[in-house]
């Protein structure tokens, strides 16, 4: 009933402006055409420039009123410079876009048909061309060679130290694997891949590398350590977004991708800083993946050292789950040859 | 109606003009090869015209059903459910339909309203006419152009009825997820209809492009040298040309995709474990397509906004009576924005694991292309500086261009640079940016274009008034809509969700998305009114009384005010000046097909 209400209320509205629009449409015809014409414009013009004040406040009153929600604090290192380019393109963009929002309608307002007024006969002006061209060539040169030299600092290979995470998409949630002890993820085969035999990453349990990894549901990172993420799919593309972190990067399937940064502060502390209890780093799929794409969430911890090593001590090898009768005997010496291999390559 | 009297007492003066079928086709039309199967450039221009419009109406609906999700996600509407069935069980959408409607809204809008309904409809319209030709330089070929669009269209409206709903991966109908049907029920047969519509598609836009490509270079009027030509004319030209040269490179994509999907083939396939088993794929790469398909869809931004920055640089100097400012400027960007088109299409794609190196070059010519573009609106401000400017509906939306081109374009030097792009990409920031520059703006450069020359089309003129509530909703309206779209993506909101409910990143934004959400409502309805304004002045709109009823200076008000097929009854009139000589030497504006004077001042 309200349904047939609302469309009645809808085409009332229609028919009232359809007649008001004939109306004018014969009054202008009885004015003359010329009349009618003035004061259309009289009245588009003091429009326009309405526009543009109420729209120039409005641009300020959302700003004031939005900018509390977004952003915020990078919580990585890298993501710092990200944000300082976004706030010098921001000033850049910001002054063409209110300069030439106003000359727009500034001169839509004052130049419109006057009696009497004769247009201003100006075909082309080369040196007025020459300094537009130069100038904003000159600001993008700039916004270039900032962004680039961000772009080879976000880009670059992750220092030695760096932890790794393995994190593959999959319609819809992420598999989080971690190297174990000896810093290196086993080898895996997606024809491997077993979930029956909680093998869902296709783990290669020849690879002695392998056997002191394992999973997790959530991805744990210590504050102030570099991590290294290795990012993968197993069936559609997905995307690993971090938009505390400032970092994004797809997940295909057979062509594995990495990023890395630096958390800055662990998630306690985020908590305090926003002044939001329930503040969580969360893993985005940012790339359509199939009807579940909306839920595909993760989750990041990032706390201190001594939590850190707690939490991994907790967490069962997924070789001993995927043999769980072989892994006792089995567990002792995988951990000896691991390390041997952590010792090679020093630090874990 | 008694003011009927009024309205079209003095206009029957000019209107025995198209009578004379005194030009060379002296056949009688009946109504199939007048209105069906035609081969008059003018009518397979209203028949682009028309069906981008439906086209546009399903895809416009569309977004208002997904924007009810997302502004009021625990509200059912029963209604849905009569309309969807069980798409829409319990009166709210399913995922599932979620998706499909979001893919079909990206791919109506871009191909068949923006692309076919605006190119489609002015190249063909104002071609012949404004360089002085009878026709196309194939009619026959124009008519299949029009004929193929329609069947992609009938495929692509097919595919929203089959039982596993249409294609779902989004418009740019990546693989894996479009190739396999096991990852989307939308990627069973609505991805293999979704192909097929979109090949028959780009059929249409190279019969289509090809034509206005050989029309303009060869059957320009005696006179018509190519720098006499009005803007409209070079941005269709180089329109045309980013069309021929990049869509069979998109049909090529699709083609490794059917393959794919069909063949057995591992184009873009590898490594992938999906519903339980391993496939046996290996070695293609997933980013190839996503290479290909750009190659085509970042040309196609351009190719749906050139024509709007042609439509819009005539309207803005015929309005303000002054000439367009910088015309051999505005010739050279257009040239530089063709060009750099083809040279930008991995910005796309800095998160996909890109090269840095060449990611690099990306950036560097991707901000590239804001120098044309400044260059295009420092240019369209002067036009308007100094000028005389009549308010018309036309004319109101070519402002309402330059705006929305402004603050679209400025939001591309974002994403064009790299390490912004990351925190940015995929997110609302995205929608955001190409919603205003290359939707609302290029929407704009049609209204815009639909206004000035309905009276060419129809011999009559839209209701006014109604133009004007029309702009005022559509300019307020689009800003509300889309201005705080860039604030959800600054805080990395990411686009193509369904529910942000259980984020805690991203659930600030319920109160904005229901705002967002009831204004898209209300600018949909104004558009409606448009619409009908449109059918209704096609029928009844007040007549033409004289041919040339913007005082402009193009060859196409020279013609009867409804021309029959031939467009001249006479001889073609010869052209001796450029097109925008108005408020010279004192004159309001000199028709083309003026001879100098032996006084007159240069330009």
């Amino acid at each position: 009933m309200s349904g047939f209400l609302a469309v009645l209320v809808i085409v009332l509205i229609f028919i009232v402006i359809f007649q008001i629009a004939k109306a004018s449409e014969y009054v202008s015809i009885l004015k003359g055409e010329k009349k009618a014409r003035q004061q259309s414009n009289r009245i588009n013009g003091f429009l326009l420039i309405a526009f543009l004040v109420l729209g120039l406040i409005g641009v300020y009153y959302c700003n004031n009123l939005l900018k509390g929600k977004i952003l915020g604090e990078s919580a990585s290192v890298q993501g710092e410079g990200v944000d300082t380019l976004i706030y010098v393109t921001l000033a850049i963009t910001g002054i063409v876009f209110v300069g030439t929002q106003i000359l727009l309608f500034w001169f839509a307002f004052k130049y419109q048909e006057k009696e009497g007024r004769k247009a201003f006969y100006f075909p082309h002006n080369n040196k007025l061309e020459v300094i537009w061209t130069v100038i904003p060539a000159i600001a993008l040169t700039v916004l270039v060679a900032f962004g680039l030299k961000h772009w080879f600092q976000l880009t670059s290979d992750a220092p030695k130290d760096a932890a790794i995470v393995e994190v593959t998409g999959k319609q819809f949630n992420w598999l989080i694997r971690y190297p174990g002890k000896d810093g290196q993820l086993g080898r895996r085969d997606f024809k491997k891949i077993d979930e029956a035999a909680s093998n869902p990453l296709g783990m290669d349990w020849d690879d002695q590398l392998g056997k002191d990894d394992f999973m997790a549901t959530e991805v744990h990172l210590v504050v102030g350590k570099p991590v290294k993420f290795i990012i993968g799919s197993r069936d559609v593309i997905h995307d690993v977004g971090l938009p505390q972190f400032r970092m994004k990067m797809d997940a295909v399937p057979g062509i594995p991708t990495t990023l890395w940064f630096t958390p800055k502060y662990t998630t306690k502390q985020m908590k305090e800083k926003t002044g939001n209890p329930d503040f969580t780093y969360e893993i985005s799929c940012d790339q359509m993946c199939g009807s579940g794409h909306y839920s595909m969430r993760g989750v990041i911890v990032v706390e201190t050292q001594e939590e850190y090593d707690a939490w991994v001590a907790k967490q069962p090898l997924q070789y001993s789950l995927a043999h769980p009768a072989a892994a006792p005997a089995e567990a002792p010496k995988a951990d000896s040859t691991q390390k041997t291999v952590a010792a090679n390559i020093g630090k874990p | 109606m008694s003011n009927e009297a009024t309205l079209h007492s003095q206009q029957e003066v000019m209107h025995g003009a198209h009578d004379h079928h005194d030009h060379e086709h002296h056949h009688e039309d009946n109504f199939i090869s007048k209105y069906v199967f035609s081969l008059d450039h003018k009518m397979i221009a209203k028949q682009f015209l028309i069906t981008g419009i439906v086209w546009a109406i399903i895809g416009a609906f569309f977004s208002v059903v997904f924007r009810l999700q997302l502004g009021f996600p625990d509200a059912t509407f029963p209604w849905l459910e009569s309309i969807l069935g069980h798409w829409a069980k319990g009166g709210r959408i399913t995922p599932e339909a979620y998706y499909a409607l979001v893919t079909m809204h990206g791919t109506i809008l871009v191909f068949f309203v923006l692309t076919a309904g605006l190119s489609g409809t002015f190249s063909n319209l104002l071609i012949p006419l404004q360089v002085g030709a009878r026709d196309m330089a194939s009619p026959f070929m124009n008519c299949l152009s029009y004929w193929f669009f329609f069947l992609a269209s009938l495929v692509m409206m097919a595919s929203l009825f089959v039982q596993t709903g249409p294609a779902s991966g989004g418009w740019t109908m990546y693989p894996p997820l479009s190739a396999l049907g096991d990852a989307s029920i939308g990627s069973k047969i609505g991805v293999d209809l979704w192909l097929i519509s979109m090949a028959l598609f780009v059929v249409s836009q190279l019969l289509g492009g090809l034509n206005y490509i050989s029309t303009l270079l060869n059957m320009r009027t005696k006179g018509m040298s190519m720098t006499k030509m009005p803007l409209t004319i070079w941005s269709f030209f180089f329109t045309a040309v980013l069309g021929v040269l990049s869509f069979p490179v998109l049909l090529s994509g699709f083609i490794l995709l059917l393959f794919d999907r069909h063949a057995g083939t591992s184009f873009y396939l590898s490594d992938i474990f999906i519903a339980g088993k391993a496939l046996a794929n290996e070695g293609g790469s997933a980013i190839l397509y996503q290479h290909l398909f750009w190659f085509l869809g970042h040309p196609e931004v351009y190719i749906i906004i050139l024509p709007a920055m042609g439509m819009v640089s005539e309207v803005l100097a015929v309005s303000s009576r002054k000439p367009i400012f910088g015309y051999l400027a505005m010739i050279g960007s257009l040239f530089a924005i063709c060009i750099l088109a083809f040279l930008v299409w991995a910005h796309h794609m800095f998160v996909t694991g890109l090269n840095p190196f060449l990611g690099a070059f990306f950036v560097l010519l991707t901000l590239l292309i804001a120098v044309p573009s400044a260059i295009k609106v420092f240019n369209w401000l002067t036009t308007i500086w100094k000028g005389n400017i009549r308010f018309t509906p036309a004319s109101l939306f070519s402002i309402g261009f330059v705006s929305t081109f402004i603050s679209g374009g400025l939001t591309g030097i974002w994403l064009g640079n790299s390490s912004i792009d990351i925190h940015l990409h995929d997110t609302y920031f995205v929608i955001a940016h190409f919603h205003i520059v290359m939707g609302v703006s290029a929407f704009f450069g049609m209204f815009a274009g639909i206004y000035h020359w309905f009276p060419k089309m129809y011999g009559r003129f839209m209701n006014n008034t109604i133009g004007y509530i029309h702009f005022w909703v559509t300019l307020i309206g689009a800003y509300l809509i889309f201005w705080p779209m860039h604030y959800e993506g600054m805080a990395g909101m990411p686009r193509r969700y369904f529910d942000y409910s259980s984020w805690t990143s991203f659930n600030q934004f319920g109160g904005l998305n229901q705002f967002i959400s009831i204004v898209v409502i209300l600018v949909f309805a104004t558009q409606l009114l448009f619409v009908f304004n449109f059918f209704y002045s096609i029928f009844k709109g007040r007549k033409l009384t004289e041919t040339n009823p913007w005082k402009a200076t193009t060859l196409e008000w020279t013609t009867p005010i409804n021309p029959g097929h031939g467009n001249w009854p006479g001889e073609i009139p010869e052209v001796h000046r450029w097109a925008y000589d108005y408020s010279k030497d004192g004159r309001d504006f000199i028709p083309q097909t003026e001879p100098i004077g032996p006084n007159e001042s240069a330009h």
